[in-house]
């Protein structure tokens, strides 16, 4: 059973589907062990968006805060995509490389370890 | 002829049990229709034992007394400019979030009560029910009543019904009780009745109300002590009700653990909102997030369930990841709130060095090592005229709406994320138990008002986070932001005579 209702076609729809965001995708954007930022965050983005305009104009808006972040060698970062180890090809879009709406896409620089080696 | 008067038994019994009547002609089942689909089963309704003994005339002249006393004291505290013995104007961000955070869950309780008093089948149940539902109205008026006066002196306390409906982080409490409300009568009671008044609630109420009275706030500790013998019978109703459900039937039993598993989670990830409070808000702290959990909790809820062992019942087996977070829950949750406070009505501030040193005493396994590098380049920022307020929204847990910062038990250093796809759709979750209360009843949850979501669907005032701030109706400069140079700290310095 999907829900203890009082009727047995209770139903409800979905709130957050792609087709509320105006053409636009979410995808949630983490940078691990860099606890700055308390969580990873939404970002609504045209799947037509390339990986490297991503690199280009959503990153330093999420992440430029951060002391480490002018260190990044984004030729040598690790992704993890929807908890899977992921090399995306920096010239396609996001709908090509598969991050879809609500995808979870971590940024993972394992030679970078935060303010005071400490993860922050 | 003189009438005759009752006495107290005769009394009693007329204006409880007596209330009740046989149905002739009308269906019983449509009468309260809400009774079964639950699963419940329930053999004999007069097996309800009154948890107080208490007749409504006598209610409602004990409680105006108490009123009575209540008020006086509001009106001295008031005349006396009582807002101003508070240990300092940080405190009053304590009870802004009291406010805006827990007393419009009292009149959701209202509600709740309101819903099983004419629902639940056994006039004894519904007569209890229906005084805690008059009790949780009279609580969130009087608690308004109390910070009325603060309100003319600090920022964030004017909008909170208005926000309530809105503002991310409110979304919490908020949809906690709208998932107890939209239950049914018997998973209400136990979710608020028992999970929450009972075993939770010297977890929420007493923190705030000891907070109080150890930084001289009089007008909340009065509330505190006015509504302590409500707080007695809201505690025995609820011992009661699972009670009653566990030697019904033995039907109950997995159901009824099923709720528990639930509710006690659910609870705890509200009071996440409590142990920042105590650790962080309170000025002159009275004990950490971690000894309160230790105490009321493990001590007091392990016997709790030591005694339920009896029906069958268990303790919920995440209760080990509970005990694994109670060191980091805290710090967590205020470092959110730092870095958001553009976007909350309530001022928040990096903890001063005397008080990191009584975090690393009561954190001596996590303080020093994972959350004091984190103040230590807040303030460094800070210096650099760069107070860190974060960009962007957070990913929130469809389940607890709050935002993921929740880290894995066996690495503070890491995130935890956890998913599950229904119907094609992917859906969010900061912890295992969030995940597993979703799928179960996904269809509950998949329709969830995630304020995050709502923003960039551009349903809260559309634009950028000016716009947002003026759909929450929340006074930007002045309610929200840093406490430093905040127009409280500017008064209370004034009101101090400190330069």
């Amino acid at each position: 059973m999907t829900v203890q209702a009082l009727r047995n076609d209770y139903h409800g729809d979905f709130k957050d589907s792609v087709d509320k965001f105006g053409g636009a995708q979410l995808v949630y954007i983490g940078w691990d062990k860099h606890q700055l930022f308390c969580s990873s965050r939404a970002f609504p983005l045209l799947p037509t968006m390339t990986f490297q305009e991503l690199l280009d104009n959503v990153m330093p808006e999420a992440f430029s805060q951060h002391p480490e972040f002018g260190r990044v060698v984004w030729e040598r970062a690790e992704w993890i995509l929807d908890n899977q180890s992921f090399q995306p090809d920096h010239s396609k879009t996001l709908a090509e490389l598969g991050i879809g709406h609500k995808s979870v896409l971590r940024l993972v620089t394992p030679n970078l370890t935060g303010y005071k080696g400490a993860d922050v | 002829m003189s009438p005759t008067k009752l006495n107290l038994k005769d009394k009693y019994k007329l204006l409880t049990r007596d209330l009740d009547w046989e149905f002739s002609y009308e269906d019983r089942q449509e009468a309260f229709p809400y009774e079964e689909f639950e699963g419940i089963k329930i053999t004999d309704w007069d097996k309800w034992e009154d948890p107080f003994r208490l007749t409504m005339d006598a209610y409602w002249k004990y409680q105006a007394e108490k009123e009575k006393k209540l008020y006086a004291i509001y009106d001295a505290f008031s005349q006396n400019n009582g807002h101003t013995n508070v240990t300092d104007a940080r405190y009053v961000n304590a009870i802004k979030l009291f406010l805006t955070g827990v007393s419009p869950g009292e009149h959701a309780a209202h509600l709740g009560f309101a819903f099983t008093g004419r629902q639940m089948g056994g006039i004894g149940a519904r007569v209890a029910a229906q005084m805690q539902s008059i009790d949780e109205l009279r609580h969130i008026q009087t608690q308004i009543h109390a910070m009325s006066h603060y309100n003319k002196f600090f920022d964030g306390f004017d909008e909170f019904n208005h926000m309530h409906d809105r503002v991310w982080y409110l979304s919490v409490p908020k949809s906690f009780f709208e998932d107890a409300r939209t239950a049914g009568p018997f998973e209400f009671m136990v979710a608020i009745g028992f999970s929450f008044e009972y075993v939770l609630t010297n977890l929420l109420f007493v923190p705030f109300m000891s907070g109080a009275a150890y930084n001289g706030d009089m007008a909340t500790v009065t509330f505190g002590f006015s509504a302590q013998s409500d707080e007695a019978r809201h505690m025995t109703l609820g011992l009661e009700i699972i009670k009653f459900l566990l030697e019904q039937h033995e039907d109950n039993v997995p159901i009824v653990q099923k709720w528990l598993d639930k509710w006690l989670w659910r609870g705890y990830r509200l009071l996440t909102l409590v142990a920042m409070m105590m650790d962080y808000m309170l000025p002159q702290k009275f004990m950490s997030w971690q000894e309160a959990w230790e105490l009321y909790f493990e001590d007091a809820g392990g016997a709790l369930f030591k005694d339920l062992e009896r029906y069958g019942i268990k303790m919920p087996d995440y209760t080990e990841t509970i005990k694994q977070e109670k060191e980091h829950l805290s710090h967590q949750a205020w470092w959110t709130f730092y870095q958001y406070t553009h976007a909350a009505a309530f001022h928040t501030w990096t903890p001063s060095s005397d008080e990191m040193d009584w975090l690393s005493e009561k954190y001596p396994n996590t303080f020093d090592k994972y959350y004091r590098p984190r103040w230590e380049l807040a303030a460094e920022m800070e210096a650099k005229g760069e107070r860190f307020y974060t960009t962007g929204l957070p990913q929130l847990c469809q389940t607890c709406q709050i935002p993921m910062m929740f880290t894995e038990v066996d690495d503070p250093s890491q995130v935890a994320y956890r998913e599950s796809v229904y119907n094609d759709e992917r859906f969010h979750f900061c912890s295992d138990p969030c995940k597993s209360i979703f799928d179960n009843e996904p269809e509950k949850y998949v329709h969830a008002w995630l304020p995050v979501h709502q923003i960039l669907q551009g349903n809260c005032g559309g634009g950028g986070l000016d716009k947002v701030i003026e759909y929450y109706h929340l006074d930007n400069g002045a309610a929200n932001l840093e406490f430093e140079g905040s127009p409280d700290a500017e008064r209370w310095k004034q009101w101090k005579g400190v330069a």
